[in-house]
């Protein structure tokens, strides 16, 4: 008697074959070797690679500017998927794909214009300079940049479940009395949690790797404008191969915990809608 | 309380979905809205509801209890509304789908929460859901849920209560459980009630009027007994429970005029005869096709002579087996109640 289970679909184990095969050519092997390599390094050099005041600064801006521009994300992009989803207007296909831009543009490409827009001779730039807000080669521009990158994940991850939402739902809300803005607060937003946690989550990610569009706005200053994938860059052209792994050790930790984080509170607004007793 | 519409007409896009309706619904009624899919009849219980409006029209007035609510919206009309799929708001518990509508008023009408506490679970002891006050909707059985949305639907005080298919999402067992229940509570209440169904056995059981609709006019209104006795057309014979439609009018009979009409005789109306044993007007030759003896009744399939027209017999089981029936046995059938319409409402009737 064989007790293998059978399935009804076929090709369980090609396709686990094939699934697990690539994730470990094409994530795990490459990740690994981070550790592996930073680790011939010594725990002593480990540490004062990326505890320098140098690579200290650039994980605050990195972190801490990747946390503002994907919070401004999710607003503006709940707002956008929201309008997009919900309402037909002149040019809604239109204004539908161009979303998509970042995703599509190379980010060198995107850094030059975005440079050229902002600095104090740019379109925009011109006019927020007096204003004594410095939009490029500094840490605005990193933040725009960001913002920029990052845009299209909010808006496609809520676009598809704010469809998807029920009306009889909200209607239901209205017919007891409630007002727009209640059935919205009280309602619909609850049920859009986790897919705006989602959406964060993936322009946080983005952002926080971001390289191309960054370099051109930022102005590069050590200690200042300087991101942590620049700081990784600059050692790798210096030929210091373990402290660019370290510091990209140090990354890949923080952004785990972080996404980590992201996923616990999906989860519990998830449960939030149907938790057990 | 009372409500009348006046001449609602509701278009979509190019598709008309009611073509003029008036209706009044006397004070503590049940009131069910019957017609098959596409004849409006959502489309009118939602324009009651202010979910929907008419097309615009100085004709047309929506009344409650004589105060004009033709363009007030749902949430300012009092009354409670229960959804097909019950819409409960799946991140709130049911008691808190229950309070929601009683939470969301302005302060200064707004009970206090021992107020609403207190008025929760008298709802929930109303519709009998004792101890799931801390449920969410997802951990509910279909009908459980249904329940809690006339819960959260009654918590308002509503003047009227408004049911789309309340039944229509739920197997038949509870469905009949729930029909029964849902009578006794309007009974109770005494609100006046106004719910959708495509199901005619569903509307002759449970309402006290029927308004039958199709293509977005009302053709029949009447208590379940006047709507199933006197069917005001063909529509509405055949739409309420099963019918013989013998295109061959009165020609199927002999010994009567010719007629040019359709015949309709309901099954239950058709008596089996081996021997012609009075010589009436209204008794036809006929072939046995089948015999269906499982069930209530016992159900005959035949044919009429010489015409070859199928229709269907149902008798008693005793009289059945007394028969003793054959397929292919030559009988006389005898029609104790035929309608007979031409063209789309000019009848006779005729009882024997």
């Amino acid at each position: 008697m064989s007790n293998k289970r059978q399935r009804i679909l076929p090709g369980f184990h090609l396709t686990l074959g094939i699934c697990l095969t690539y994730l470990t050519l094409l994530v795990f092997i490459p990740l690994s070797t981070i550790f592996i390599r930073s680790s011939g390094l010594g725990w002593e050099s480990f540490w004062r690679a990326i505890t320098s005041p140098q690579v200290i600064a650039s994980y605050k801006v990195t972190f801490g500017i990747s946390f503002l521009a994907s919070l401004t994300n999710a607003f503006f992009g709940f707002i956008a998927a929201w309008v997009l989803s919900r309402y037909r207007f002149p040019g809604h296909g239109f204004f539908d794909s161009i979303v998509d831009l970042p995703f599509a543009l190379p980010t060198a490409v995107a850094g030059i214009s975005l440079t050229a827009l902002y600095s104090q001779n740019g379109w925009i730039g011109q006019f927020l300079y007096p204003l004594g807000i410095k939009s490029a080669y500094s840490l605005i521009g990193i933040y725009i940049a960001l913002t920029f990158v990052g845009f299209p994940f909010v808006v496609r991850t809520l676009q598809p479940v704010i469809e998807g939402l029920d009306r009889e739902i909200e209607e239901a809300g209205a017919s007891l009395g409630a007002s727009r803005w209640k059935v919205f607060w009280k309602i619909v937003f609850p049920s859009l949690l986790p897919a705006l946690f989602t959406g964060y989550a993936l322009a946080f990610a983005r952002a926080i790797g971001e390289y191309g569009s960054v370099i051109f706005i930022s102005g590069n200053m050590p200690m200042r404008t300087e991101i942590t994938p620049l700081v990784i860059v600059k050692f790798l052209e210096n030929y210091q191969y373990q402290q660019a792994t370290a510091v990209a050790c140090v990354m890949l930790v923080i952004s785990f915990l972080i996404l980590l984080i992201i996923n616990a509170l999906q989860h519990w607004s998830v449960l939030i809608g149907q938790a057990k007793n | 309380m009372s409500i009348q519409a006046y001449n609602v007409y509701k278009t979509f896009g190019s598709y008309k979905a009611l073509k003029g309706v008036n209706l009044d619904i006397p004070e503590g009624k049940l009131v069910s809205l019957l017609g098959p899919s596409g004849s409006g009849k959502t489309t009118l219980l939602r324009i009651l509801a202010g979910l929907e409006f008419p097309d615009e029209n100085k004709n047309t007035q929506i009344i409650f209890h004589g105060e004009d609510v033709t363009y007030i919206p749902a949430g300012k009309r009092r009354i409670g509304f229960v959804f097909q799929h019950y819409a409960l708001f799946r991140n709130m518990t049911v008691a808190e789908n229950i309070a929601f509508g009683l939470s969301c008023k302005p302060k200064r009408e707004r009970p206090s929460s021992e107020e609403i506490r207190y008025k929760v679970n008298q709802l929930i002891e109303l519709v009998q859901l004792e101890g799931l006050n801390n449920r969410y909707p997802s951990e509910l059985s279909g009908g459980q849920q249904q329940r809690v949305a006339l819960a959260r639907a009654l918590a308002v005080n509503p003047r009227v209560l408004l049911l789309d298919e309340p039944f229509g999402a739920l197997d038949a067992k509870v469905r009949k459980e729930l029909r029964r229940w849902l009578r006794k509570f309007q009974e109770d209440i005494k609100i006046t009630t106004v719910f959708v169904t495509h199901d005619q056995e569903e509307a002759l059981e449970l309402a006290d009027v029927v308004i039958i609709l199709n293509k977005g006019e009302i053709v029949q209104i009447g208590s379940p007994q006047e709507v199933y006795d006197s069917p005001a057309s063909p529509f509405v014979i055949e739409f309420l429970g099963n019918v013989n439609k013998l295109k061959g009018g009165l020609n199927n009979i002999p010994n009567v005029i010719r007629n040019t009409g359709i015949l309709y005789v309901r099954p239950h109306d058709v008596d089996i005869q081996l021997q012609v044993e009075s010589e009436t007007d209204y008794v036809l030759p006929a072939i046995v096709r089948h015999i269906f003896s499982a069930g209530n009744y016992g159900r005959v399939a035949l044919e009429s002579l010489p015409q070859r027209e199928p229709f269907e017999a149902e008798i008693s089981r005793n009289r059945l087996r007394d028969l003793d029936l054959k397929p292919g046995l030559k009988v006389f059938v005898v029609f104790r109640h035929v309608r007979l319409f031409e063209n789309d409402s000019v009848y006779r009737e005729i009882k024997i």
